[in-house]
């Protein structure tokens, strides 16, 4: 079905499946396998090829939780030891008493005066495997969220949203003169004073992230 | 005795596609072989339910086959049937070699698959549109999975079988199978017919799926190159 | 829900706004899609935003109710599919999807939108049984009004199949151009009360805020035929009137696209 690719067609979008080049003078790095000479992608995505190390971004799917990865999450219930964090990925996480900067003693406080079901947080995930998703407050960025507002993207997008070292977020920060978080999980949380701007270019990052030319469409908004 | 519709040996129907038709899900897709439509959904990966079932290993997939009760000349009750039971287990074992599993353990995978119009070939429809809408939903696979069935009317074989062409036919004999690595995952069979005419329906298959799997990448494309 | 969206929500309607922009008395940009499924006899999918429903209308042949032995039956059914949500799950309907099933029904029903007695063949023996399928593609709150909305038009656009009465059987594959006697429209609208403001058509982060809701069926004279009251909180005297008073409105507004 395939044939013997010679050259990598970087930004290319391609399919789970598909081969992207028959060499073994390549690496396959994310969403990517080999097999015999050839490697192959493993998902609906844009490839990307860095150095020796081809890798597919992919344009979909739900959030798979990463360790380090900073992300923002509703408190769905509160347990003896921690909270239940709902970070809109297929598993809840879990916030311990010991992924909090202050001492807790659970015999003097309610837990839910640290933080109550329905606070919205944001988190650093320490650890993530299989079903286990263990959050931490300890990183300088680790807040609640008192007040401003909500916004889901595709987590696919994401990075898109973020731009070259926080790049894009920057200019979409001043454009809209508003106080910005993301989470890698899609979830954003934005305050200030053009807030429906900042919802416009959401919307449109998530419509045309894979697009070249989104960056002009957004200072131009 | 004629084809439907003066429909050649391996003509197959006309053929819808649709991704993303469910905002809700993490993929979606709508697929149709003429009248024959199936919505898929997929879910995950997600939370196994109870905790005991799951795999520490690779993830579970579980694909839900059911006809919606309007979809049917005679209204099918709702609900799980023996039948739409061992569809779905058959499209579960055909989708299963597609995927990387290994990559989610202690997870499940949920397919739900809605035909909300039946007029044979429901299981291939339903297959068609799993298979896209699990890409759409950017799980890790191998490849795509394109299916078709096809059966044996007088002397001529006959691809995608229609409505009362069912009948008629001497065997019912879907596939499912994968361009990328040329493996077949479904294969069934009802009927009476010699091997050498079984062997030829399959490889009839075969080229209607190869077929098929263009129109499924052109449709997973399409969405995001507008 | 989170506290976050809650109070945005809330605030915003008590200015009168809501998060897509819409007033607090408007629809979703409603779309009706007429016989989306051939081989039924009847269909209608509809969409309200990103709520998105598809009804069929099967009928057969079926002995009368004892009390009721030259009426046709009307059965309606509903599923919450979990195809259409991250929480439907898979089940015999729970009382949420009876609840929709039951609220649409009565719509129909009581407003007298099918001539039952149109429907008998033979008085006690034979009449025809009319069933009304709800299936949700996606679910973005408001299923009710969606559902009642596709129903009522799919039991327009229904035709006849063609039944033999000396052989007793009915040709499914041959419609009739005859329609079901169908006599009125009714239109179900559902409002949600949020702090001390009243939302129509919620969409599903509306409806977990919600405090609680009403749905008021109208028919074609302005007459209400149904209502249903949801959720937890209670409602004033004043506030019913004025969500009749939205009703009767938004109501004859949706009929004329039917």
């Amino acid at each position: 079905m395939a044939s013997k690719k010679e050259e990598i067609e970087n930004r290319k979008l391609i399919l789970p499946g598909e081969e992207i080049i028959s060499s073994i003078d390549y690496l396959p790095g994310r969403n990517c396998f080999r097999e015999g000479n050839s490697i192959y992608s493993k998902k609906l995505g844009i490839i990307h090829v860095t150095n020796r190390v081809i890798s597919v971004i992919p344009l979909s799917g739900a959030y798979i939780p990463k360790a380090g990865d900073m992300v923002i999450g509703e408190v769905s219930d509160i347990q003896s030891n921690g909270w239940i964090i709902d970070i809109k990925a297929g598993h809840d996480a879990y916030l311990p008493l010991s992924g909090v900067r202050e001492f807790i003693d659970t015999n003097k406080t309610d837990l839910s005066r640290v933080y109550a079901v329905g606070d919205v947080i944001y988190a650093k995930i320490n650890s993530a495997s299989g079903d286990s998703i263990q959050l931490s407050m300890q990183d300088t960025r680790a807040r609640k969220f008192v007040s401003g507002r909500l916004a889901k993207i595709s987590s696919a997008k994401v990075p898109r949203l973020i731009g070259k070292e926080g790049s894009m977020i920057k200019l979409v920060k001043d454009r809209c003169k508003c106080r910005i978080n993301v989470g890698q999980n899609g979830l954003i949380w934005f305050e200030g004073e053009d807030e429906e701007k900042a919802i416009k270019i959401f919307k449109m990052t998530e419509e045309e992230a894979q697009k070249d030319g989104l960056t002009d469409k957004i200072s131009k908004i | 005795m004629k084809r439907l519709k003066n429909r050649k040996a391996n003509d197959f129907r006309t053929i819808t596609l649709e991704v993303g038709v469910v905002p809700n899900a993490d993929g979606s897709a709508k697929f149709g072989f003429g009248k024959t439509i199936a919505i898929a959904a997929v879910y995950g990966p997600r939370k196994v339910y109870p905790k005991w079932k799951q795999r520490s290993d690779r993830a579970l997939l579980n694909c839900v086959y059911s006809m919606v009760p309007f979809s049917t000349t005679d209204r099918c009750r709702p609900g799980p049937s023996r039948r739409s039971t061992e569809i779905g287990k058959v499209i579960t074992d055909a989708l299963a070699p597609a995927i990387f599993l290994e990559e989610y353990p202690k997870s499940v995978i949920d397919v739900y698959i809605d035909v909300i119009q039946a007029d044979s070939g429901t299981r291939t429809a339903a297959l068609n549109a799993a298979s896209m809408a699990l890409a759409d939903a950017g799980i890790s696979m191998r490849g795509l999975v394109a299916s078709i069935a096809a059966g044996k009317i007088g002397k001529e074989y006959a691809l995608d079988l229609e409505g009362k062409e069912e009948d008629a036919s001497a065997c019912d004999i879907p596939v499912a199978y994968m361009p990328t690595n040329k493996k077949i995952t479904l294969l069934q069979m009802d009927g009476d017919l010699p091997v050498k005419d079984v062997v030829n329906i399959i490889n009839l298959n075969i080229k209607a799926c190869e077929k098929i799997y263009e129109k499924q990448r052109q449709a997973l494309k399409a969405r995001w190159d507008k | 829900m989170n506290r976050l969206d809650k109070e945005y929500i809330t605030n915003m309607s008590s200015k009168g706004t809501r998060m897509d922009g819409r007033k607090l008395d408007e629809f979703r940009k409603i779309m009706i899609e007429k016989k989306p499924i051939e081989k039924a006899e009847g269909s209608a999918r509809v969409k309200l935003g990103k709520t998105d429903v598809i009804v069929g209308v099967k009928m057969g042949i079926g002995t009368p109710f004892p009390d009721r032995p030259d009426e046709g039956v009307l059965m309606t059914g509903a599923e919450l599919a979990p195809l259409a949500y991250s929480k439907f799950e898979t089940g015999p309907p729970r009382a949420d999807a009876i609840e929709l099933a039951r609220v649409v029904d009565r719509g129909i029903r009581e407003s007298g939108a099918i001539d039952t007695k149109k429907l008998c063949i033979e008085k006690g023996e034979k009449v025809w049984m009319v069933s009304v399928d709800i299936q949700i593609i996606n679910f973005d709150g408001n299923l009710i009004d969606a559902a009642s909305l596709a129903a009522v038009t799919a039991l327009w656009d229904a035709r006849l199949p063609t039944y033999d009465k000396k052989t007793d059987t009915i040709d499914y594959e041959k419609k009739t151009t005859k329609k079901l006697p169908v006599k009125s429209k009714p239109v179900a609208v559902t409002i949600i009360k949020i702090g001390d403001n009243l939302l129509v058509d919620p969409n599903l982060k509306e409806e977990e805020t919600m405090d609680c809701r009403l749905t008021v069926t109208t028919k074609d004279d302005g007459n209400l035929c149904a209502l249903q009251k949801g959720g937890i909180s209670g409602l004033s005297v004043e506030e019913i009137q004025k969500a009749f008073e939205i009703s009767v409105k938004r109501g004859k507004e949706i009929r004329k696209k039917i």
